[in-house]
């Protein structure tokens, strides 16, 4: 009797000799990828005279927090990460709303000079700290901002690469939706908001996604821009001032870990929308 | 009566009604000038202003204690053309570049392959890949020089080698290169990963059924179907690449490397602008890194044009 139904079932994942081979593959790989971080952990949980002690072994021969304790007792290290929460957030915030606003204005809206203005945010999309430092740097100081959150701060929040990809977005939703809102005499702004902004969360959510990364882990416009150590972010105060003088090994593995942890936390969590955010950001560039 | 004064009055409401609303329609969709706005006012200050003063100063003696600037024509630019130490720093970045860009394309291709086609725990694969490039530059840059130490850090350790990566130039620029690869792969990676899962399955059951093997389903269809992500991920290294200064400074003590060797292009604008103080030569230099770094923009751009006029 071989009239048993059609399965519908797929057979679970099958250990193929091939799937095997792949997996074995793909965890050789990923210890490869985290042996640094593991090291920079077991490092911080060592005390300074083993961190340096020749040859190096992976695990602490005694385990200690001490690493941990200094950073938080000693140094600036909760200055600066609040630091760093307040400039990504007000960042992340201002990116998201100019470049929504202006990605939909130039996608959608007619106004004189329009092209002129969309080539130049093209030409932007070639500029950044790294490319322009110095003259963006004496304008900043020019505007008395040197040292201060504002310096900090607005020079990241005019990406036109974000209204780009913002503005490739709004061009594929389609008119008739937005017109049928006109018709009904919903005001401009109303259907922006209540219409367009809801259609797009994915692609804002992407656009944050990216731009906090971005920000929270930016070093070189800080650097430039702020001298005070009460002012710096995680990745410029661990770089200026715990690299000043002579390197604690422990102290700056946990420093280190303590910038990088709270991304890779939350990537934990958050991995669907992450990886489509990057992936969205990336392609759109396309 | 008042069935026929509505007959009567019915269609001229909807004509005005109609054409309200063909004028709202329209309205709608002017005057955007005040969507762009805010943006554009922090785009005019911060992106188009310092590159208008970056061409203004290149062309003066300006210093960063705003002394009076003196006017001085195109001599920043001459003496940037037949400046030794610029060409080397170029160079540099360049060298860089041409080390980083076929690594990381290669490197996250097979990578994404292999996370392609592993079915258990896509996840894991993914945020092993991943993760180093969440982490900041600098910390990073510091990781990699205490695994590069010579005597207490791993990698000699591990390979059993004694080389001295940080302190020979010919080995310096590699231990960038092999930190960036490390802390920055994973972002191609998922970009290749997306357009792997964007080929339609489709293509390879057909291919199956005509008797392709693995291999010519690969060079047939996967490579084939890459190749637009392909050149974005190409055009995007070469740029962040060119850029290259976070990682370098910090693995080199903040330094220009064993013999000068690992000083890269946006390091020379900065120590010109901040340590030598000379705003205007600084920018200069700025402005011709941005005329190539524009010039590599515009080529994929060109390059791209020709092809979509070519395939079609």
């Amino acid at each position: 009797m071989t009239t048993a139904a059609p399965v519908h079932v797929k057979p679970r994942k099958a250990w193929t000799p091939s799937q095997i081979i792949l997996t074995l593959l793909g965890a050789a790989v990923s210890a490869v990828f985290l042996a640094p971080l593991a090291w920079a952990l077991f490092t911080s949980l060592k005390s300074e005279t083993e961190a340096v002690e020749v040859p190096p072994h992976w695990l602490p021969k005694v385990w200690t927090g001490q690493a941990w304790k200094a950073i938080f007792e000693n140094g600036n290290i909760t200055n600066w990460f609040v630091n760093s929460l307040v400039v990504s957030v007000c960042v992340t915030t201002v990116v998201l709303f100019v470049s929504a606003l202006a990605g939909y204005g130039f996608a959608r809206t007619e106004f004189r000079g329009k092209g002129a203005l969309m080539g130049l945010v093209m030409t932007g999309l070639m500029v950044s700290p790294a490319v322009l430092g110095v003259p963006l740097f004496t304008t900043v100081q020019q505007m008395g901002m040197v040292d201060t959150y504002w310096g900090m701060i607005l020079p990241q929040c005019a990406p036109a690469a974000m209204v780009y990809i913002l503005y490739k977005f709004f061009q594929g939703i389609p008119r008739e939706l937005e017109e049928a809102a006109f018709i009904d005499g919903a005001g401009r702004w109303r259907v922006f908001f209540t219409i367009v902004l809801p259609l797009s969360r994915p692609s804002l959510a992407a656009v944050g996604i990216f731009t906090f990364i971005a920000s929270w882990n930016n070093f070189l416009w800080p650097y430039m821009v702020t001298n005070n150590p009460d002012l710096m972010t995680m990745p410029n105060g661990i770089a200026t001032v715990m690299n000043s003088y002579g390197i604690q090994w422990a102290q700056l593995m946990a420093g280190g870990l303590m910038a990088g942890l709270p991304l890779i936390i939350v990537f934990v969590f958050f991995q669907r929308q992450i990886v489509a955010g990057v992936a969205h950001t990336g392609l759109a560039g396309q | 009566m008042t069935t026929s004064a509505q007959t009567v009055r019915a269609p001229a409401r909807a004509r005005t009604a109609a054409a309200g609303a063909t004028v709202r329609r329209k309205q709608g969709f002017q005057h955007g000038g005040w969507f762009v706005a805010p943006f554009l006012a922090l785009f005019a200050l911060f992106v188009i202003w310092p590159l208008l003063r970056g061409l203004y100063l290149s062309l003066t003696d300006a210093n960063i204690s705003g002394d009076a600037a003196h006017f001085i024509g195109l001599d920043n630019y001459r003496e940037a053309l037949n400046d030794p130490l610029m060409w080397d720093s170029l160079g540099h970045s360049a060298y860089f570049t041409l080390l980083v860009v076929p690594c990381i394309t290669v490197l996250a291709f097979l990578l994404a392959m292999l996370a392609h086609h592993i079915e258990r725990a896509k996840w894991l694969w993914r945020l092993c890949f991943f993760a180093p490039f969440l982490l900041p530059s600098t910390v990073t840059g510091n990781l990699w020089q205490w695994l590069f130490n010579p005597g207490t850090g791993m990698v000699n350790h591990v390979f059993g080698i004694e080389t001295p990566w940080l302190t020979d130039k010919s080995y310096a620029m590699l231990a960038v290169v092999i930190c960036t690869l490390w802390w920055t792969v994973g972002f191609s990676f998922l970009l290749y990963l997306a357009a792997l899962q964007g080929i339609p399955a489709h293509l390879y059951e057909a291919a199956k059924l005509d008797g392709a093997n693995a291999w010519h389903r690969m060079v047939h269809i996967t490579l084939p179907m890459l190749r637009n992500i392909t050149g974005l991920v190409v055009a995007l290294q070469i740029l962040a690449s060119l850029q290259v200064f976070d990682q370098a400074v910090v693995m080199m003590d903040f330094g220009p490397g064993p013999e000068d060797s690992t000083r890269t292009f946006v390091q020379y604008t900065l120590e010109q602008g901040f340590t030598s103080y000379r705003v205007g030569y600084a920018s200069a230099i700025s402005i011709i890194f941005f005329v190539i770094i524009a010039a590599v923009a515009l080529a994929r751009m060109w390059l791209l044009r020709n092809r979509e006029e070519g395939g079609r």
